[in-house]
């Protein structure tokens, strides 16, 4: 009986939890697409979410670029088709890794810090405290990163898909000898404007993962814990749950662009 | 001005409030009091509608503000001030722009006129000089002062404190008490201190109530609370382990 409690008990919160993630969502659009709209917010999460994630990102870019171009260098050579070197390396990283993996590290990095932060001044009544001027918070603390996710992510992409693709130059032209023309001048043969397309898609819809859970689950950090506690289960919970929904999503949507 | 009438809250599975009823009247410091966990700050977070109640009803000068849309919330805050415990001030800005928040994101004031209401605020609380510095660069105290500052700077009719001297050593909690005394007769606001230390509390408050397992248990003066013969309230007076309050 207990058994059967528990799990009616589970379901209802987790149909309740989802519910209220839907709401917050539209809350979220309605308050961004009303104004006013906090420029200066916006900006300094743009800096934070974007511009301090790009080292970051070019890092992981240029490795992921580099690992790629060895391991696909050494397949390709079994087939004797090394020219492809430099499409295959375009490919994956415009239309899967460049989006995917510049998610997670955003996800890591500022998604998490975002929960904390939100999370903080949840326990500490300063959202409260925004309340009790009779202002919204929502237009303070999750518009501006909402948006900023979603101009930043691409951004960023853009930058991860670049350097990745020049890593992999580095490899697979300085170091295992393919020619040059060659693993530039073939990458326009195979890729088209709707490869960069659905990366680009996909890092939007990534930027608006990363900023929904990560706001949502700040805002509401109460609800997991309390205290230290809170924030940290609010923190983890954030950074699984964007990571999970990221490589979810990102099925469906090469499914849907593919 | 203040009606709290049948108010029950559930948190958690856990029946904090269970038929809560309460009035405050115009210009009245009302002390409230009670154990750990037991509501209090539940229940002024209900006057200020940071809660919704599961049944009652919150009154401000006779209108219910749990129907009140955001706009009309918006309105009834603007009369209401609430220093609360930690005194939630914005860790990322300046004392100034702490104070001044309001003013510029609520009001829309000019400059001028937000630095001069700003530094008058400081200078009340006391905190001349101490414009530039952050949250975590000064004491409990100040910070409790500048939260202060924060909540006055808007003039508001109302002020919810919540434990303004927890934490602050006996000379800061009195200077604290003695400053929202004076502050008190200069604007004749209406206000509920919730607190534990009721009896430096209880030389500046016309009326005490204690918040006992969700309902008002005692109502009345300082005087008469400290008086009271009632078991429970005497308990807590005294602070006798023994009794009909089990603390464990």
């Amino acid at each position: 009986m207990d058994f059967i409690r528990n799990l009616g008990a589970s379901t209802i919160n987790y149909v309740s939890g989802m519910g209220n993630m839907a709401l917050f969502l539209i809350k979220t659009l309605i308050y961004g697409f009303t104004p006013p709209l906090k420029v200066i917010n916006l900006l300094k999460q743009i800096r934070f979410i974007g511009t301090q994630s790009i080292f970051l990102i070019a890092l992981i870019g240029a490795f992921t670029g580099m690992v790629l171009s060895l391991q696909g260098y050494y397949t390709l050579n079994k087939v004797g088709s090394v020219a492809f070197l430099g499409p295959m390396v375009a490919l994956s990283i415009i239309k899967e890794l460049g989006p995917v993996l510049a998610g997670l590290m955003v996800t890591a990095r500022a998604g998490s810090a975002i929960t904390a932060e939100i999370g903080i001044m949840r326990i500490s009544n300063q959202i409260d405290a925004i309340e009790m001027m009779g202002l919204n918070p929502f237009r303070y603390l999750v518009v501006p990163v909402f948006f900023a996710g979603i101009i930043s992510l691409p951004l960023l992409t853009q930058i991860f898909d670049l350097i990745g693709i020049f890593g992999g130059y580095l490899v697979g032209v300085k170091m295992l000898g393919v020619g040059s023309g060659t693993y530039l001048g073939e990458i326009p043969n195979y890729l088209d404007m709707n490869d960069v397309l659905e990366g680009l898609y996909k890092s939007i819809s990534f930027g608006v993962i990363i900023s929904w859970v990560s706001c949502y689950k700040g805002y509401y950090t109460g609800t997991s814990g309390y205290g230290a506690e809170g924030v940290s289960k609010a923190t983890t919970q954030s950074v699984v749950l964007s990571s999970a929904m990221i490589l979810i999503w990102d099925y469906f949507m090469t499914a849907l662009l593919f | 001005m203040i009606q709290v009438e049948d108010l029950h809250k559930s948190l958690s599975g856990k029946n904090v409030l269970r038929g809560v009823n309460l009035s405050v009247n115009k210009g009245e410091i009302l002390v409230l009091i009670g154990m750990s966990g037991y509501g209090k700050s539940v229940l002024l977070k209900h006057i200020a509608r940071l809660f919704r109640p599961d049944r009652g009803r919150v009154l401000i000068d006779d209108k219910d503000i749990g129907p009140l849309n955001s706009s009309e919330l918006s309105e009834v805050r603007s009369r209401l001030g609430f220093l609360f415990q930690g005194g939630a001030l914005f860790e990322s800005m300046s004392v100034y722009d702490n104070v001044a928040f309001p003013l510029k994101e609520k009001l829309g004031l000019k400059k001028d006129e937000i630095n001069e209401r700003v530094l008058r605020e400081l200078d009340q609380v006391g905190l001349s000089g101490a414009e530039d510095k952050y949250p975590t660069e000064i004491s409990g105290g100040m910070q409790k002062r500048a939260a202060l500052a924060r909540v006055l700077v808007w003039q508001p009719e109302i002020i919810l404190f919540d434990e303004p001297t927890t934490g602050l050593d006996p000379i800061i909690g009195h200077a604290i008490l003695q400053l929202i005394e004076e502050l008190h007769k200069n604007r004749n606001f209406t206000s509920i201190i919730v607190t534990h230390e009721f009896q430096r509390v209880f030389k500046i408050a016309h009326r005490a109530a204690m918040l006992h397992e969700g309902t008002i248990k005692a109502l009345g003066s300082p005087d008469e609370i400290l008086d009271s013969d009632d078991p429970i309230v005497r308990q807590f007076i005294t602070g006798d382990t023994e009794g009909p309050i089990s603390y464990r």
